[in-house]
């Protein structure tokens, strides 16, 4: 971390040099402050106090202030300040209410010099005047402020906050009579000297305790001000209100704040608790740290910049007990580590993705794209010279457009609303679902249905119509996801390999849905056929000839111009042997198995073996007989909903799920269940589908999701008067005293159950309102509403 | 339209519990009238709290409406209106606030799940053998679907909550105790270890537990009449009924000789109020005059913590534990006194290096969001409460009474305000008030009316529940400053 760069710095015939270091102290650091050459500083803890000189390489301990053998509360600094006027004179304020002087010019050992003991709790804050040699002041716990005189022995003036423990106190640099000061309930104050009697300016700045302020070293009235709510805000105190200029966010409680000598926008930070680093913040990019200091391994309690007109040394002292100087050349920048990416989605679906312009570059292979753009962007960012990040922040954005109709996804409506999922035995559920896929025209997913209803019900009862399955077709109705979006470069003038062609994007995503597929059946071909001495062609190791038998069957579905399609899908219909299957005797069997075929399938099969030469599975395999457990097929299911949650239907994936219930639940892991299920509820709720995902949420075995209904699961309810929120009860409003609640109908207050339109607000005794509204479509209260209850 | 149910949740006070009827510590009682095989519970004890007089207490109906509403408050979120809450209404600006944040804590989005905080609550009132909240959140408990085989003990429950056995443990009795390597091993242990937002809630949930525990045996509240010991199946008529029914188990027998000691003669205790408000208004005065050397104030809290050691009530005897309550924590002998009869020294905890403002807070807030600003504005509400009244006396300024008992009780725990020059407190708390003190913040089990009744002889109930407020908030922060200081120091 010893780094070897140096930096010399002129200022007015004042050389500053040096280079990042660090120096243990003996003890944690509370505060540390820069004497006027920029070559010392002080450091002030419970149980240290020292000057150290700042040499080229390191810090060299100058002198120990702590003096005499009996240790004293006096020395237990909170906070410590050097004079900027007189060289000698420093101030140090003690957690238990002395503040203290201490002049270097002491011949003695013992530099101290005067005690105050007026404060009766912890001084917080101490501070000189900027331009006055003996004018020192001082904030405590007990909330006064005090103003010493230092050629007296008491106080000149004290001024009551009227309010809670002060935390800061700062004279303001510009304005010879004016200080500010904070406190802990979150106000700040700003005083006139001469006027101990009231203060000038009061207004609230942060939420909790205000922990620090700083005056801007140039700005007439921007004060920046830190609090607990991890803020910082730099406000213009100059207008009649206080207005909040800039705002920053940080991670953490704000415990110092110091404005950058000359960089008008920069301040430095360190945080209270948690966080141990520093940042310098440009406060019109209140996003990004524009630099971060990470040598300390404890939380840094006290920052200072070594010259008032050197922005390049910082000075900081910290809990772990080191006193580093930081080079600004040495900080680390987050913005270079950052990948500045966007992302949004428009009104009707489109979507913008911005990225740096590198990065968008690399993706080589594109070629420009000329096709016709619906609404071109001309998107350039004019650069500001003053603009700290400029260079870093040009980006590429880019915007994606959603294919007419691609963006359509009333199919997830229709399904999400007519999926049955539970209530009904499992075959019945596979039935009624693959009828409402196929119904949407998603054959590839009825499908799935129906195969999932032969693999765990027991077998029969294929209704013949199943085997109408188009082959082929599936390309149409394949994963819409998919083909959803099309790329449309909209970034001219920012680099052509960028840009992506429109046509080239769709083949490409079709490839990727073929391959997919295709890829998929392979692997469920090898898990079935393993053993057997079938070609790995078709699913569920059928036989060859029922290949022919396919084709024969469903000749005008087969799609010449389209070979290559031909072969992966043609793996899923091959439902038609069934057709041999007497349906009479077979339904009746369903039919007695359902009320208890939910987790007894095997007994199911045990119990009718005449069902096994009807089984799908064992018709020209003896190897799958009649006894092969639906276990078998876990593996299956579990690729086949992976499948699905990757295509980006998690919709199949979670109404599988729970339709299937224990039978597959074991074999997927815990997490990715409960990623499928949150996806889909909040796809869910994206449509509005309440009731949907409501009933999701409660079918769900995950626990993680089942508590979702648990959560936030109170009504506030505004009163019809006032429009303030009611509390306590539900009927009478605590501020106006009235009752809000009334019924349109009976108009007496409603205690109990309430019943309201969503679209007028009026509503009364539930009862009272079913009875209306059967007999009329107005609302009650007579507003001329066609109310609807359902 | 859309349905809501507007502040109409029944009343479901589930009666699991309560079907192990009867008195188990002496076998019997059990031969109820069974005419009608339906048994009807009367309440046992009179009124809330078993040290105020019913009278003192507000009944529910003459309530004002803050109060009102404050009872709806708590009737909507617990599903019933427990004794605490009756007596805590006496000061309704707190009772909101411990309302909210217990809710909080118990019911709303949090890391933990429900059935772990009620469990949680258990364990850690436990601790203190506080059966009346063992039972009432054993009810809540199986309420919100825990599994009732953890009840039979901690061993039954999963090792994720074992492994907090002993966080509870020393948080209960020794908080300075607590090291990083206690969290380390709560958040490092493979697939059983804490995330540190669900231990942060722990912590949260265990102080509160420990103080309202405290709180508890303070007040003297009296069961439940759903819970065990809260009722009883016996007509009235039967007067000679079991005394472990009436105390729960803590065996307080001398119940019955209260009424010879608290009835010292009035003009005693009128002195001691006008001796006490002498000494503050002194305390005022002469504070600037003079000033006691550094050395002098830190002997001065070494003094007041060692004495706090030795501040103890004068029947010590060997409270045996209900056996029902008993089952919840491993090994009894672990409690406050071992360490202070050996004289175990306390370290110093430097308010001034790591307060609960500055720093606790914040690390509360980042962890669990949200929690931090409910129990920091409850600190404040205890700490700030006041009707500038003392006992009789009019416009009196506590803060310097309050003050001294805030840091009394952390003084106890070690922690020192620099800024505080703790010969107030000899000066301000006498004998009597220092045992209860002692007694409720370190071995509240072992609370009697005796004690209740001979502190501040003249002061108003009101103003006793005050005290008690007092008492559990400032035995939280402690708690709490030092777990969260172990936190801190894991984090680092």
């Amino acid at each position: 971390m010893e780094k070897m760069s140096r930096v010399s710095t002129a200022l007015g015939g004042n050389v500053l040099t040096g280079r990042t270091m660090h120096c243990h102290l003996d003890a944690p650091a509370n505060a540390i402050s820069v004497c006027r050459d920029a070559a010392q500083v002080v450091v002030a803890g419970r149980s240290i106090f020292k000057i150290y000189s700042i040499e080229d390489e390191q810090f060299v301990e100058k002198l120990n202030l702590r003096v005499g053998r009996k240790p004293s509360l006096n020395l237990s600094c909170a906070d410590v300040v050097w004079h900027q006027m007189d060289e000698n004179l420093l101030a140090t304020a003690a957690t238990n209410g002395v503040v203290v002087t201490w002049n270097l010019g002491r011949p003695s050992r013992n530099k101290q010099d005067q005690l105050f003991t007026e404060h009766k709790r912890t001084v917080n804050k101490v501070c000189f005047h900027p331009a006055e040699a003996h004018m020192l002041l001082s904030g405590s716990q007990d909330g006064f402020m005090k103003c010493f005189d230092l050629r007296r022995k008491d106080s000149v003036s004290t001024f009551s906050g009227q309010s809670e423990s002060v935390r800061d106190v700062q004279f303001s640099i510009r304005d010879y009579f004016t200080f500010a000061s904070t406190f802990e309930n979150g106000n700040v104050q700003l005083w006139d000297i001469r006027r101990p009697d009231r203060c000038e300016r009061m207004f609230t700045a942060h939420n909790g305790p205000v922990f620090c302020c700083d005056w801007h070293p140039e700005d007439r009235g921007w004060l920046a001000t830190g609090g607990r709510d991890k803020m910082v805000k730099v406000w213009d105190v100059t207008t009649p209100r206080a207005r909040e200029v800039h705002c920053v966010q940080t991670i953490a409680s704000v415990a110092r704040v110091k404005w950058r000598p000359e960089c008008r926008h920069h301040l430095a930070t360190c945080s209270m608790m948690v966080d141990h680093n520093i940042y310098v913040w440009d406060v019109r990019r209140p996003f990004v740290p524009a630099a971060m200091f990470e040598e300390h391994r404890d939380v840094t309690t006290g920052i200072a910049w070594r010259h008032p007109h050197d922005p390049s040394f910082l000075l900081s002292g910290s809990k772990d007990s080191t006193l580093c100087q930081h080079l600004f050349r040495d900080a680390s920048q987050p913005v270079e580590r950052a990948n500045p990416e966007g992302l949004c989605y428009g009104l009707f679906g489109d979507l913008a993705f911005a990225a740096k312009e590198s990065l968008v570059a690399s993706e080589s292979g594109r070629k420009p794209y000329a096709g016709d753009r619906r609404h071109p962007i001309f998107f350039k960012r004019k650069l500001d010279p003053a603009e700290p990040f400029a260079g870093l922040a040009s980006s590429a954005l880019s915007v994606f457009e959603t294919e007419a109709g691609g963006s359509c996804m009333s199919w997830f409506v229709d399904t999400a609303r007519r999926y049955a999922l539970a209530g009904r035995p499992l075959a019945e559920l596979c039935d009624h679902n693959a009828k409402v896929a196929r119904e949407l025209g998603r054959n590839q997913v009825a499908q799935t249905w129906t195969m999932l209803r032969i693999i765990y019900c027991s077998p029969g009862l294929v209704p013949s119509t199943n085997l109408n399955h188009s082959v082929g077709k599936g390309s149409s109705c394949g994963l819409p996801l998919i083909n959803s979006f099309n790329l449309k470069e909209m970034a001219p003038g920012l680099g052509s390999e960028t840009r992506l062609d429109r046509s080239k994007g769709d083949t490409r995503s079709d490839t990727v849905l073929l391959d997919s597929s295709a890829t998929l059946i392979t692997n469920e071909d090898n898990e079935e056929t393993e053993g057997s001495d079938v070609p790995a062609d078709y699913l569920l190791g059928d036989v060859e000839g029922d290949d022919e038998e396919l084709y024969l069957l469903d000749p005008d579905h087969t799609h010449p111009e389209e070979p290559e399609y031909v072969l992966p899908q043609e793996a899923f219909p091959l439902r038609h042997e069934i057709v041999d299957t007497p349906p009479g005797p077979e339904h009746l069997q369903d039919k007695a198995d359902s009320p208890h075929v939910s987790g007894s399938e095997a007994d199911a099969v045990s119990l009718a073996p005449v069902d096994s030469s009807f089984s799908l599975i064992s018709v020209s395999h003896t190897l799958y007989d009649n006894r092969l457990p639906p276990d078998f097929f876990s593996a299956l299911v579990r690729d086949m909903l992976r499948f699905y949650a990757e295509q980006g239907d998690v919709q199949m994936a979670v109404s599988v799920l729970i339709v299937l219930g224990e039978r597959v639940r074991k074999d997927i892991d815990e997490q990715a269940q409960e990623h499928w299920y949150t996806s889909y509820i909040d796809l869910l709720q994206r449509f509005r589908l309440w009731n949907v995902s409501n009933e999701v949420v409660k079918l769900s075995t995950s626990r993680a999701i089942s508590c979702l209904n648990q959560a936030s699961t109170s009504l506030h309810v505004n009163c019809s008067h006032c429009k303030r929120p009611m509390s306590g009860r539900g009927w009478v409003c605590g501020r106006c005293h009235r009752c809000a609640s009334m019924c349109a109908v009976c108009h007496h207050v409603v205690k109990g159950l309430f019943v309201w339109c969503q679209g007028c607000s009026h509503g009364g005794h539930l009862q009272h309102i079913m009875k209306w509204l059967e007999g009329s479509s107005h609302c009650p209260a007579g507003c001329g509403h066609l109310c609807e209850y359902s | 339209m859309r349905l809501a149910t507007a502040a109409n949740e029944a009343y479901t006070a589930s009666l699991a519990v309560s079907e192990l009827l009867g008195c188990k510590q002496c076998g019997g009682g059990r031969d109820q009238d069974e005419e009608l095989g339906i048994r009807i519970p009367r309440p046992l004890g009179h009124g809330p709290s078993r040290f105020i007089p019913e009278k003192e207490i507000l009944q529910v109906g003459s309530e004002d409406a803050q109060m009102h509403a404050l009872f709806a408050d708590s009737f909507a979120a617990l599903g019933r209106l427990d004794n605490i809450t009756l007596v805590m209404v006496f000061h309704p600006q707190y009772l909101e606030s411990f309302l909210k944040t217990q809710h909080y804590l118990l019911q709303m989005d949090g890391p933990l799940p429900l059935h772990y905080r009620h469990y949680i609550g258990i364990m850690a009132a436990a601790r203190h053998q506080c059966s009346y909240l063992v039972n009432l959140h054993v009810n809540d408990f199986l309420h919100v679907g825990g599994d009732p085989k953890w009840l039979n003990g901690l061993e039954n429950a999963p090792q994720k909550l074992q492994n907090l056995g002993e966080l509870n443990k020393v948080l209960a009795h020794r908080p300075w105790l607590i090291t990083k390597e206690h969290i380390e091993g709560l958040l490092k242990a493979e697939e059983h270890s804490w995330s540190l937002a669900e231990l942060v809630h722990a912590v949260v949930l265990l102080t509160h537990y420990h103080s309202l525990a405290s709180f508890t045996f303070g007040c003297g509240i009296s069961p439940e009449i759903h819970c065990d010991g809260g009722h009883t199946f016996r007509p009235p008529s039967v007067s000679n009924y079991c005394i472990c029914d009436i105390t729960n188990g803590n065996h307080n027998v001398d119940e019955m000789q209260v009424n010879s000691a608290g009835n010292v003669s009035v003009s005693d205790s009128f002195f001691e109020v006008e001796a006490l408000m002498e000494k503050m208004k002194q305390l005022q005065e002469c504070r600037d005059e003079e000033e006691a050397s550094q050395e002098e104030m830190a002997s001065r809290f070494e003094i007041e913590k060692r004495e706090s050691m030795f501040v103890f009530s004068p029947d010590d005897e060997e409270v045996t534990p209900a056996r029902d309550v008993s089952r919840h924590f491993e090994d009894t002998s672990y409690g406050y006194k071992d360490f202070s009869r050996h004289g175990m020294h306390v370290p110093t905890f430097r308010v001034q290096d790591y307060c609960w403002e500055d720093h606790g807070y914040s690390l509360v807030n980042r962890l669990y969001p949200d929690v931090g600003q409910l129990i920091d504005e409850k600190f404040h509400i205890a700490y700030n409460l006041t009707y500038n009244t003392m006992a009789m006396h009019k416009d009196v300024d506590t803060s310097m009474l309050r003050r001294a008992i805030w840091n009394y009780i952390h003084c106890m725990f070690g922690i020192r305000y620099d800024d505080y020059d703790y010969g107030e407190i000899n000066q301000l708390l006498d004998r009597s008030f220092k045992v209860y003190i002692k007694t409720i913040v370190c071995t509240p089990e072992k609370v009697t009316k005796r004690m209740y009744d001979s502190f501040w002889r003249q002061f108003k109930h009101s103003e006793k529940v005050h005290v008690n407020l007092l008492l559990i908030e400032a035995r939280m922060q402690a708690e709490l400053l030092y777990a969260l200081r172990a936190i801190t120091r894991y984090m680092t």
